[in-house]
């Protein structure tokens, strides 16, 4: 007898964005990890193919391991609801708050989180006030050294580290390259963190801190390429700021209303302060990502927790309909 | 901006709803593949046993002797026994640079070069030094200069690398006049000149011109390639080299590779002896200079603020951005509007080149090929606003190289 056919999988990996490269070696991690574990799995660019491909196979779920615009921002999320089939993470509405930094900031803020100091600015602000006054007001009363990051985006594209003023100009343009409105934010020195959370249908949990130690900052370059950065899992943190790094992890997941799976970067200053910075609702799955470290570090099987989260997200579609 | 973020951004240029401008990508659906097809067929039903065989380390004899055939249209004469067979003349870059570089060695490459070299001479850790070039293409009075100057600095230059045809990413090519003058005073600095000439057969008017090597049999090594004038993907192509040179070349090349890949040779071979691979030529270049008015007519329509250079044959244009611009920061706009470029800090090993760009014209159709421009003035205006605003000049590139992948080389 033939073992009960499982469910059948569509992986989304690539599309458009700036981050397509990372998203294709997510989606290859994490379909071959499921492929390992005996699941039916197949994977899909976001192109003129997808809606018909997915119109005709009906998968039982869809994985979206999509970076950056339209796979984290809920539009592609949007249409998966429209054509009525389940998918693994956060629905459109919350995604389109986790993607929009300073929305996120705000959200968690509320729910009583620390962040660092920012403004949310546009480029037509720049051209309407005059730059350089601008500029002058932000180093006045944020003071230095400060993050500039595009408001929304991924994997540190766009994003500078300015101690000088006088850098602060070249950070904006590189900013504004990627999009339209920029993000700037006091720099927390401290212990740098990713935390990530998982629900396997038994209520959230948070895997153990990744700490990250760059020479440098932790740019694209030293998020992708083995070697610029060094990672410590767990995070080399005393056991009463390692339980609050992860209650805030869940704090911030649920604030945002986030579902099965998430990734939260933070901060924990010199005093042991917690420092909110983002969230990813499709957090990276390569081979240097830090969800499937956390993930391994905590004792996990890849493929056998990628496996009970598509359950779980299975069953809590079905309960849903 | 660091290498890897620009590799990112290139992972969607492969995408068919970007236009990329980026690729050194053959046109291949110029080719007759039916035709191809059925003698690729043929070498394996007849000839498989040696097709599918180890073959010789210096490469397949009869193409060798073709090849022979294939330089004389550029007046140099050989001997079969001078020709090494290569992977690609990206392998046989990679020799020479291995026979004659020690880290720290100086090799002098004209400014901007070829991206694929520059990553060679890096990897065996040369120090290159730049000599600029012009519409006529390498200038032999700064050339003089710079030789000149190192040997005052008590640094002596091995290599002098060009690409005398065409250029990659120039866009020029060498006169006929300054030919003789460069080779006389690389001898006179005791220079070997490393002649990589993939685009030579691809020009828009007239006769070739004569290849460095027509005038030079011992101070210059010729580099020949079939991926520019037939297909890339067969990976053949060739090194020319004095008898001391060639010798090391094929021991060099079989401790790396045992052997270039007979089933390509003999492929290649077949070609040559079977089909009119002049009339294809021919036809290629045709299709090069409708791109290539396509390119320039569309960059006049849309760029007046750039300048760039006019090619009369290969793939390339060469633009310089309008003042305060830097093609690399501008990149991700470029991918957000679906247009795609190659930085002109790729072309230089120390930094330069930010205020340039190299555009391809040899993959994308005409059509395409103004939708692409067309996007990229957009780019440039929005870009241009950016920076208006922010009053930056545009910093130094840093001295990383970021070869794109193969298919964007």
């Amino acid at each position: 007898m033939s073992p009960a056919p499982g469910p059948r999988i569509a992986v989304l990996a690539g599309g458009l964005s700036h981050e397509r490269d990372v998203s294709l070696r997510s989606g290859r991690r994490v379909a071959e990890a499921l492929r390992g574990v005996g699941m039916e799995v197949s994977v899909h660019d976001v192109d003129a193919d997808l809606v018909p491909a997915l119109t005709e196979l009906r998968p039982d779920l869809v994985w979206p391991l999509l970076h950056g615009a339209s796979g984290e921002n809920g539009s592609v999320r949007d249409i998966l609801e429209l054509l009525g089939l389940a998918y693994l993470g956060t629905d459109p509405r919350a995604s389109r708050i986790a993607w929009n930094k300073p929305a996120a900031k705000t959200v968690v803020q509320r729910a009583g989180l620390g962040t660092p100091r920012f403004v949310t600015l546009p480029q037509s602000l720049f051209r309407d006030l005059g730059a350089g006054r601008v500029l002058e007001a932000i180093t006045t009363h944020l003071g230095l050294p400060l993050v500039v990051k595009p408001a929304e985006g991924g994997s540190a594209l766009g994003v500078s580290l300015v101690t000088r003023a006088e850098d602060l100009p070249r950070a904006m343009v590189e900013c504004f390259s990627y999009g339209d409105t920029a993000m700037i934010e006091l720099a927390v020195l401290g212990v740098e963190l990713a935390v990530s959370v998982v629900d396997e249908g038994e209520g959230l949990v948070a895997l153990p801190a990744v700490e990250i130690v760059t020479d440098g900052p932790y740019d694209y370059d030293a998020r992708y390429n083995p070697g610029r950065t060094e990672y410590f899992t767990p995070a080399r943190l005393e056991p009463g700021v390692a339980a609050r790094v992860a209650d805030a992890a869940i704090r911030a997941h649920r604030a945002l209303g986030l579902s099965h799976i998430s990734r939260t970067d933070l901060i924990v200053d010199t005093v042991g302060a917690i420092h909110f910075l983002e969230v990813n609702v499709a957090p990276g799955m390569t081979e240097t990502s830090l969800l499937p470290q956390a993930a391994e570090a905590a004792g996990y099987h890849l493929g056998d927790l990628y496996r009970r989260l598509v359950l779980s997200a299975v069953a809590s579609s079905s309960d849903r309909r | 901006m660091r290498a890897s973020e620009i590799r990112a951004l290139f992972a969607v240029a492969s995408r068919p709803e970007v236009v990329s401008l980026a690729g050194g990508m053959p046109y291949l659906d110029g080719l007759p593949l039916d035709v191809i097809g059925e003698m690729a067929q043929h070498v394996i039903a007849t000839r498989g046993t040696t097709a599918l065989q180890y073959g010789s380390g210096q490469g397949d004899e009869t193409l060798r002797e073709q090849i022979l055939e294939v330089m004389r249209l550029e007046g140099i004469e050989a001997h079969p026994d001078d020709v090494v067979v290569t992977t690609g003349s990206q392998q046989a870059l990679d020799l020479v640079t291995r026979l004659f570089i020690n880290p720290g060695d100086v090799v002098v490459a004209e400014a901007p070069s070829y991206v694929g070299a520059l990553g060679v001479f890096r990897a065996y850790q040369a120090d290159v030094v730049h000599v600029p070039l012009d519409q006529d293409g390498l200038v032999p009075e700064a050339l003089e200069q710079t030789l000149t100057a190192l040997s005052r600095e008590g640094r002596r230059a091995k290599l002098l690398y060009t690409v005398p045809n065409f250029h990659n990413p120039a866009g020029v090519s060498l006169s006929a006049a300054r030919r003789p003058q460069i080779l006389d005073i690389a001898r006179r600095h005791g220079l070997l000149v490393l002649e990589d000439n993939p685009y030579g057969l691809l020009g828009f008017e007239g006769d070739p011109v004569p290849a460095l090597r027509s005038l030079d049999e011992d101070g210059v090594i010729y580099l020949g390639s079939f991926s520019k004038t037939f297909a890339p993907g067969y990976r053949v192509g060739w090194a020319v080299a004095p008898h001391a040179i060639r010798e090391k070349l094929v021991l060099a090349s079989e401790s790396a590779i045992l052997c270039p890949s007979n089933a390509s040779q003999l492929a290649i071979s077949a070609y040559l002896a079977t089909c009119d691979w002049r009339g294809q030529i021919k036809a290629f270049r045709e299709l090069y200079r409708e791109r290539r008015d396509a390119m320039v007519g569309a960059l006049a329509e849309h760029l007046p603020r750039a300048t760039w250079t006019v090619p009369d044959g290969g793939f390339y244009t060469w633009v310089r951005l309008p003042e305060g611009l830097d093609a690399k920061a501008m990149l991700p706009r470029a991918v957000t509007a679906r247009v795609a470029y190659v930085p002109g800090t790729a072309f230089y090993a120390d930094g330069q080149g930010a205020d340039h760009m190299r555009l391809s014209f040899c993959f994308p159709t005409p059509e395409r090929i103004r939708e692409g421009v067309r996007r990229l003035a957009g780019v440039i205006s929005s870009e241009s606003e950016l920076v208006d605003l922010f009053g930056v000049v545009p910093g130094d590139g840093g001295t990383t190289i970021e070869s794109p992948s193969p298919d964007l080389a």
